[in-house]
């Protein structure tokens, strides 16, 4: 490299400050938003009285808003930090990546107006309607062309692990996104989904566990492996470990979605599958937590004084512990007890609080100081903050765990008489309130110290002065010369764009042994003959149950066990879902399962216990949907429902769809009559009637020759 | 469910063959190279975080 001229450049600081402040700005929002979430499961008043601020539609916007807005903006501050600096070269596009900042925060925005409006999809993680989920795609490609294109023009031969991490996660994010998101539109904001039942189920939990995998953690494998060794102030533990690391972890990744669906109607080989993978997953998640930890051999006398390697290290244990956790609960027989529990909440916030959570945290209290050239405003304050987060993850997860051991074994329970020991669901719910209100207080917790860290951090910046454009300089990077002795790995390394490929294969292999075989099976799903399309008026009761987000607390999905066929009734059945776009199975239940819930109570029960779910359930969590029962719920669409059912190839006769409002309309006014007979005046029209016609449908087809119209 | 679309492939049996050699060679091929790499060539890669000077400025640390 002699004898090369030097060329000058300089990094752009500001891009990765407006990253970061969105970080800040959306986190705090997010948290704030779970706070809500967390305090409406013991206190339903905290709903505010309305259905924007309800739990089944605040739910969403807590997840979407954490993941996306908070962890999504400290990726990228992360990446356009690092990427140019390991790179020797600015990012590629100045405009790309404003597009991308501006394109991103245009998405959380209308996330956050969408949502509460009930417009959604109900796919977990993926909630948002098409037109956003187009956008998503778009600036997502945006941010993907960005490092692309640094890399083609970068200065430095060799691309660091952090790289490999953060290419990866671009190209799996985009698959995921875009098959997971196939559906039919039938106006702007609402679609059905291209799948159905089974194959939505796949798909969604395909998707739902590697946005986990590919969102919440490659890329802060990635900030780890740039961040933890500039912090400790040496190279990583083991580069080689490191390689180890990236290619069995997206390798195996990619099969463990079908771990959420142990014990439903999926078929066994793909859950088997599913539990084979998650379990192997151990190894390399841990070979990453190891490596993680090591670098900070000879530097643990500074962890005990620097705030920043301490958010690190409870970040990487945090990893660590999720990782193993993940395993554990998709071996089968601890999935029966964990499923639809408060078990899987705490699992995810270990991660989501403690790995994701801190390790931003420590990339803000590390970048800040840097890029305004001075020191932390206080290190007493992100001491306090450290450990106020700490606490409140504790506060947070162990009251969780107790809730669901708790609530897990009461639901197994038998009496003596071979009888469920506590028939009544509600009675196991009231069991557990007072974990929920600790859970509540370690979310305030955890809530105070990000409030001190922003303060902080806005104190920092006040006392320095910005560095908007840091300059650094590096030779051209030159024409390789061939060397025999190179081994392909190195070779392929250097060469990006192969390297992409080579990942993508990589993540592919998983994904199509597992989504091709479920798709075909489609014409070999066992046909339940009597399993019938919903009438129009159920198909509207069934669209307001999506948009009220009830499947946020509601399962309908009864796992093949003597105690849930006890107390739901008959397990559900892969073909009884073959018209449910998108599927409703639920992953947890806050409230019983509803999939054989039609026909159990009259009328008039549903009406009365959703205007005041307390008159029917005494001590009931669920909040009160008094406005359904004066609602007028707009049927004009339902002919565009209809006609897009059909183009999915739902078998209703053709010219149904014009048809299809008077059988709407009389359906509507047989329940509105069945409501007069116990003394309940409703209009026809309102939003109530069509719910009770869609929740009195729900798993009645297999016990009936024929659809039934109540 | 799972026999009617097995049983409707041709010469299934080579699936599970191909699948474990797939596996068997990425991380036998994996393994190798990382037991063969050079030296000198993980020492830079480790390296790299470090190669941005101006960073090496320590009056930002907090100890």
């Amino acid at each position: 490299m002699s004898g090369t001229t030097l060329e000058k450049f300089s990094y752009d600081n500001k891009i990765v400050k407006f990253f970061g402040a969105a970080t800040m700005i959306w986190g705090l929002a997010g948290m704030l938003i779970g706070l809500l979430a967390a305090t409406q499961l013991f206190l339903p008043e905290a709903n505010l009285g309305n259905p924007y601020t309800t739990f089944g539609r605040i739910r969403p916007l807590h997840t979407n808003a954490v993941i996306f807005a908070f962890v999504g903006n400290a990726i990228f501050a992360g990446v356009y930090y690092s990427m140019p600096r390991l790179l020797k070269a600015p990012m590629w596009n100045k405009t790309l990546s404003w597009v991308h900042f501006w394109g991103w925060q245009a998405i959380i925005l209308s996330a956050v107006i969408t949502l509460p409006l009930g417009l959604t999809s109900s796919k977990e993680y993926a909630e948002l309607e098409w037109p956003i989920d187009i956008a998503i795609a778009i600036i997502w490609v945006a941010f993907g062309a960005n490092m692309i294109g640094t890399l083609i023009k970068r200065r430095e031969k060799h691309m660091y692990v952090a790289i490999w991490f953060y290419l990866a996660s671009f190209v799996t994010v985009a698959v995921l996104h875009i098959f997971n998101s196939l559906a039919l539109p039938v106006s702007l904001f609402k679609s059905y989904s291209a799948y159905a039942g089974v194959q939505d189920a796949l798909v969604q939990w395909w998707y739902g566990h590697n946005a986990v995998a590919f969102f919440l953690t490659t890329p802060f494998l990635g900030l780890m492996y740039y961040f933890l060794p500039k912090a400790a102030n040496r190279p990583v533990f083991s580069y080689k470990l490191s390689i180890v690391h990236f290619w069995s972890l997206i390798f195996l990744y990619i099969w463990a979605g079908p771990h959420h669906l142990l014990y439903t109607a999926l078929p066994e080989w793909a859950q088997v599958l599913g539990v084979a993978f998650s379990i192997m997953l151990l190894a390399p998640s841990w070979g990453g937590m190891v490596n993680g930890l090591l670098t900070l051999r000879g530097a643990w006398d500074k962890v005990r004084v620097d705030p920043v390697l301490k958010f690190m290290v409870v970040a990487v244990t945090a990893y660590g512990m999720a990782t193993f956790e993940g395993p554990l609960l998709s071996i089968k027989s601890v999935n029966a007890i964990a499923h639809y529990t408060d078990w899987i909440v705490a699992h995810v916030h270990i991660g989501g609080l403690g790995w994701n959570g801190f390790l931003t945290f420590s990339m803000l209290y590390w970048l800040w100081p840097r890029m305004w050239r001075t020191k932390l405003y206080s290190v007493k304050m992100a001491n306090t903050h450290f450990w106020l987060g700490t606490l409140g993850i504790l506060f947070y997860a162990l009251p969780l765990y107790v809730a669901a051991l708790t609530q897990s074994l009461m639901w197994k329970e038998f009496a003596d008489t071979g009888r469920l020991a506590y028939p009544n669901f509600l009675e196991t719910v009231i069991q557990i309130v007072p974990m929920y209100m600790l859970r509540a207080f370690g979310g305030l917790l955890y809530l105070s110290g990000a409030i001190l860290m922003v303060y902080n951090l806005v104190k920092t910046a006040a006392a320095g002065a910005f560095l908007e454009e840091e300059e650094d300089e590096a030779p051209a990077l030159t024409k390789h010369v061939p060397d025999n002795n190179e081994f392909w790995h190195r070779a392929w390394e250097r060469k990006p764009v192969f390297f992409t490929i080579l990942a993508t294969i990589a993540i592919l292999i998983g994904g199509v042994v597992e989504i091709i075989p479920t798709i075909l099976v489609k014409s070999n799903v066992p046909t339940i003959s009597s399993v019938q399309p919903y009438t129009p008026l159920e198909l509207q009761g069934r669209d307001l149950y999506i948009s009220n987000g009830c499947v946020g607390c509601h399962s309908q999905m009864i796992r093949p066990f003597r105690f849930e066929t006890e107390r739901y009734g008959e397990y559900s059945k892969a073909g009884e879902f073959v018209y449910d776009r998108p599927f409703l199975w639920g992953s947890k239940r806050t409230g019983p399962d509803l999939h054989r819930v039609g026909g159990k109570y009259p009328d008039s029960w549903h009406y009365h216990h959703m205007v005041d779910p307390r008159s029917m359930s005494p001590g009931s969590l669920m909040p009160p949907y008094p406005w359904m029962t004066t609602n007028i719920m707009d049927h004009s669409n339902i002919e565009a429902k209809i006609r897009t059912m059909q183009k999915l190839g739902v078998p209703y006769a053709e010219g149904y769809e014009v048809k299809a409002i008077e059988d709407l309309q009389s359906q509507a006014q047989m329940i509105a009559n069945n409501l007069k007979e116990s003394g309940i005046e409703v209009l026809p029209d309102t939003e109530i009637i069509a719910l009770i016609a869609y929740l009195q449908r729900i798993g009645t087809d297999i016990k009936k020759p024929s659809p039934v119209q109540e | 469910m799972k026999k009617d679309i097995l049983s409707s492939m041709e010469n299934i049996e080579i699936y599970p063959i191909i699948s474990l050699l797939i596996f068997v060679i990425f991380f036998i091929g994996m393994f190798w190279w990382v037991l063969k790499v050079d030296r000198t060539y993980v020492d830079h890669m480790k390296e790299m975080p470090f190669n941005d000077e101006p960073q090496k400025d320590k009056s930002n640390e907090n100890v």
